[in-house]
């Protein structure tokens, strides 16, 4: 057996796959169809300083290859999930992550210090791609001095493990990413979906209510595997992986281009129990391969 | 329990040109299985699908391990079912969601289209209980409605159409049967039916289910694609639903559309 122990920063994997936030609800939608102590991680969805409703229905739309989403947060808040969510997840064995959103740097840092009071949540992941609401509804993430100036305040009120999820919808990349890293960002996850829209022709009208949405799916891998090789070569922090992966050899293109760890998204949605068989996968080639530790091919492109 | 499984067809049925159903066999053990509950279909070598498809189970067979579905040829996931063979197999994640309440002595089961399937199932749950509902179908013409002449089994069966082509002319509402006493309705079929059905029970204050079918990502809750908008905030239709009590869904019947 091959060692597929993998690190992020302080928190241990036990192997490289986790899956995506918001694809994997709290994780217990899963365990009728499979282990979830078998997982690297689970990343649990964007969680907000309040309720949520989201946006109106219909918010999703299948593309080819893909699917275009417009939930726009909908979640419990933060203090419903430590409450009510945390004590029904917080002894699944695998890390589990939760994804910081907000749409102001005092809620971001208000969602990020009470979760940082649960222990068995070891990291977050701040999701700075939802619109800056005071800044005329601009992202975060897509000005690198906006996203240092969140990372630098959440920094400050949280202790553990800090990911930060990079959005795609930006013409560098990388800029943001040496922004995040410079300013106290532990690990950076790309990528967030891609910003798409979608036409009903015979009803000439777009298919979601908010007419433009997030892309996810087979089809915007190859735009995820170029960007985290790129900001995997910029930056000195650990890359997560993300976009598109449904296969071992999906995760293993990751890995290659230089992520330390992958979630695997929209391909739940498909085999609930795909995170498994991809697992077993990684395992499956390290063997035909003759890989010892699978941090050998990590970064290898 | 919810399951991920291959079935075999073991049997198709074409019912006019747009409905077709679905014979399964399960590999070992199907589990129980409520009435209204869903299955999410794997549609395969299909170029322009990757979601699976919701479609609710029609019938089951406990005995044999098998449930039936009766699938309405809509686009391109219907179409490519349609063209399955018995003997191939299909993937399968079930059972999903919530279903009916099998409740009241003297119910009324509305169906239109392809909102018929569920109601089979939940026929068959009524008879089993010994109680007999009463079923009224509808369509614009007979051509649209898949009759299934084994739905006289389990209870009284009334047809609707628009066009007077089978039963008596006009919307199910419009039907004499559906103005008698009953203690339940339940409902599944075009939104404006439903709301039709639905807004018709809340004035005479009866007991009244539907089934909404919104567009699915997951089916299992996970994904957070197909929320209705209920009384009580958006609700997930593949996890809270299919299957609402309508005076959860007041807005819903409101809104327009
Ligand atoms: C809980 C549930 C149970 C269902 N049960 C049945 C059933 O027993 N039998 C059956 O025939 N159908 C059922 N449906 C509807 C079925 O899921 C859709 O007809 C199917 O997904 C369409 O797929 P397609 O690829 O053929 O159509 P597409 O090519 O994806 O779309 C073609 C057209 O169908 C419409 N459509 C797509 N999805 C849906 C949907 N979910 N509901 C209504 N219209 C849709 C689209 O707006 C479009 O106009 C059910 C839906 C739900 C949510
Ligand atoms: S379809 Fe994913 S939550 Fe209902």
């Amino acid at each position: 057996m091959a060692k597929l122990e993998t690190k992020i920063h302080n928190i241990v994997l036990k192997n490289p796959v986790m899956t995506a936030s918001g694809t994997f609800g709290y994780g217990e939608e899963f365990a009728d169809f499979m282990d979830l102590s078998c997982l690297g991680g689970i990343i649990v969805k964007g969680t907000t300083g309040e309720r949520r409703q989201g946006n109106p229905y219909p918010r999703m739309a299948e593309t080819p290859a893909g699917m275009l989403n417009a939930v726009g947060l909908q979640n419990v808040g933060v203090e419903t999930f430590c409450k009510a969510v945390y004590p029904r997840i917080k002894d699944i064995d695998t890390n589990i992550l939760v994804n910081v959103s907000g749409s102001s740097i005092e809620e971001y840092c208000y969602v990020a210090e009470q979760v940082d009071a649960l222990d068995n949540i070891p990291g977050i992941e701040l999701n700075i791609s939802c619109p800056n609401v005071k800044k005329g509804g601009m992202g975060f993430g897509t000005d690198p001095a906006m996203a240092a100036q969140v990372v630098k305040e959440v920094r400050k009120v949280y202790h553990k493990t800090l990911i930060v999820k990079l959005t795609p919808n930006v013409t560098s990349i990388v800029d943001i990413a040496k922004a995040v890293e410079q300013a106290g960002a532990d690990s950076v996850s790309l990528i967030n979906t891609l910003l798409g829209m979608a036409i009903d022709v015979e009803r000439q009208r777009p298919y979601l209510s908010t007419i433009t949405g997030g892309l996810s799916g087979p089809c915007v891998k190859p735009v995820a595997v170029r960007m985290v090789w790129q900001v995997a070569h910029a930056v000195q922090i650990p890359v997560v992986g993300l976009g598109g992966i449904s296969c071992a050899a999906d995760a293993l293109e990751f890995l290659m281009a230089g992520a330390k760890a992958v979630q695997v998204g929209t391909a739940n949605f498909l085999d609930p129990a795909v995170t498994v068989k991809i697992v077993d996968g990684l395992q499956d080639y390290c063997q035909r391969h003759g890989i010892n530790d699978i941090n050998e091919i990590i970064g290898i492109i | 329990m919810k399951q991920i499984a291959d079935f075999t067809i073991v049997g198709r049925e074409q019912l006019g040109e747009q409905y077709f159903t679905l014979t399964l066999q399960h590999p070992d053990k199907l589990g129980p299985i409520a009435a209204g509950q869903f299955v999410e279909v794997e549609v395969r070598n299909c170029r322009e699908v990757m979601l699976r498809r919701p479609i609710s189970i029609h019938d089951v067979d406990e005995s044999k391990n098998r449930l039936t579905l009766l699938i309405q040829i809509v686009g391109k996931g219907t179409r490519k079912l349609s063209e399955l063979e018995v003997g191939a197999s299909l993937n399968l994640i079930f059972p999903l969601g919530h279903g009916f309440a099998v409740a009241g002595e003297r119910p009324l089961l509305v169906g239109g289209g392809a909102g018929i399937a569920p109601l089979f199932h939940l026929a068959k749950c009524y008879k089993a209980k010994g109680v007999e509902p009463t079923i009224l179908l509808g369509g614009r013409t007979k051509a649209l409605i898949p009759v299934r002449d084994a739905f006289v089994e389990y209870g009284r069966v009334h047809y609707a159409t628009e066009d007077g082509s089978l039963g008596e002319q006009g919307l199910v509402t419009q039907h004499s049967a559906f103005a008698g006493e009953y203690d339940h309705i339940c409902t599944c079929g075009p939104t404006p039916m439903m709301k039709a059905v639905g807004r018709y029970a809340m004035e005479k204050g009866m007991d009244c289910e539907v089934s909404l079918e919104n567009m699915m990502a997951c089916g299992i809750g996970a994904c957070l694609c197909c929320v209705c908008d209920t009384d009580e905030g958006h609700k997930c239709v593949c996890k809270e639903g299919p299957v609402f009590d309508v005076r959860k869904l007041t807005k819903w019947l409101e809104a327009s559309k």
